[in-house]
């Protein structure tokens, strides 16, 4: 059955038509062209697919578009401040938090969420809030690393 | 997944005709179970519900010595309500626990007791504290409403509306997860309840159950040492790569004392 999706993406309007079982992340990376959002496992393990959803991280190969119209979603795209990169995205590259790439999306739009829910930025913290996303190349370490800097930085700002 | 005909309802009354009207519907709460099951074609349904619209399933209230949780609460909403930890701080506990963080955003408590899962955590709490499940037609006492793996009592289009909770201080929630998913492995919830002592298994055998020999021992002597005399039989008791039958018997006993310890 076709409907039309309206949400406000990264600040702008947009309304999309598709069929009822299309997926957040099917709408964000075929329909709006935003392929900065991963689908990894598509299973709702991964994490890839992790994007905001009125503020809040969520798997998006595991909502159905229809489910969030009128939402205001946020993607990867969605971030940097006119050219200048977020403090995430910062953090990820001066720690070396990443290493093929494929996670980094999921891995920063879960740990955005994770400074912006105010829990405390210590490493089990930060360990447990990312438990959404895998990665199998770092091993994690420089990740942690990433988001406690990234999290002093967005605190103070 | 196979497409269907969406429907977002304002109402309970309105999701339940929609409900009746089509030729094989499912409610959709968080779809963090359905919307896997879908993708599989393990679950076709030629029309969704979608009750996020119905606001009265949203709302978590305190009234009455009860706790009132509406079926579409998400996880996260419990493990941050206030309201829950004044009430019955051990459903906070357990719900932040369930899967992570993302998965906790979506989910909800309607769907995870309305799917009875084996292995999830809710169905132990709801059955554990001798909670009801509140329906679109009437109240279902947690003792008749768990069945067998993914059987409940609930009948076709029947619609949970709320779980309600008696308030209690003194339950605690203990569980081996799952590394990867954080489904119980076995979980077991401990309440101490105006009726006597309750223990509810959760991950262990086909569907959450009470351990009766262990509610026994635990109403004579509560405490660690009473309960180290029952052994649970490994006979019903599921087995597969996580964890054999014989292995779960034992993480019941392990993590029932480890509940006990900490009420």
């Amino acid at each position: 059955m076709s409907e039309t999706v309206n949400l406000i993406v990264n600040g702008q309007d947009k309304a999309v038509s598709c069929s009822a079982n299309t997926t957040l992340s099917q709408l964000l990376r075929e329909h709006l062209m935003l392929t900065g959002t991963h689908v990894g496992c598509d299973t709702s393990q991964c994490g890839a697919c992790t994007v905001h959803v009125d503020g809040k991280a969520v798997k998006s190969c595991t909502i159905l578009a229809v489910q969030v119209d009128g939402s205001e979603i946020t993607t990867i795209e969605g971030i940097a401040n006119q050219g200048e990169q977020h403090a995430m995205q910062a953090a990820f590259k001066e720690c070396h938090g990443l290493q093929c790439g494929f996670c980094t999306p999921g891995m920063i739009m879960a740990s955005i969420d994770l400074v912006q829910s105010g829990m405390d930025l210590t490493e089990p913290e930060i360990r447990e809030g990312l438990e959404g996303n895998i990665c199998r190349c770092t091993g994690y370490h420089n990740i942690v690393s990433a988001v406690a800097s990234a999290g002093q930085k967005m605190r103070e700002a | 997944m196979y497409d269907f005909n969406y429907h977002k309802p304002d109402t309970v009354a309105d999701a339940v005709a929609l409900f009746n009207a089509a030729e094989d519907a499912m409610y959709l709460a968080g779809g963090h179970t359905l919307i896997p099951a879908m993708k599989q074609r393990l679950r076709a349904p030629t029309d969704l519900i979608d009750l996020s619209a119905i606001q009265s399933l949203g709302e978590i209230q305190a009234k009455d010595g009860s706790l009132l949780i509406g079926s579409t609460v998400t996880h996260s909403q419990v493990a941050e309500s206030e309201v829950v930890s004044a009430e019955a701080p051990v459903l906070a506990a357990l719900a932040s626990g369930i899967g992570d963080r993302q998965v906790r955003n979506r989910g909800t408590i309607g769907g995870s007791v309305a799917n009875s899962d084996p292995a999830a955590d809710y169905p132990a709490a709801v059955l554990g504290l001798g909670a009801s499940i509140v329906t679109d037609r009437r109240e279902i006492a947690a003792d008749d409403f768990f069945q067998d793996m993914f059987e409940t009592a609930l009948a076709d289009g029947e619609l949970i509306t709320a779980i309600r909770f008696p308030t209690t201080a003194s339950a605690a929630y203990a569980k081996f997860p799952n590394p990867a998913s954080r489904y119980a492995t076995v979980g077991v919830l401990v309440a101490k309840t105006a009726g006597g002592v309750r223990v509810a298994i959760t991950g262990a055998a086909a569907s959450v159950f009470r351990a009766t020999e262990m509610e026994q021992v635990l109403n004579d002597n509560f405490s660690v040492e009473a309960l180290a005399e029952v052994r649970l039989a490994s006979d019903d008791m599921n087995a597969d790569i996580h964890a054999g039958a014989e292995y779960r018997a034992h993480l019941c006993g392990v993590m029932a004392a480890r509940a006990v310890a900490s009420i």
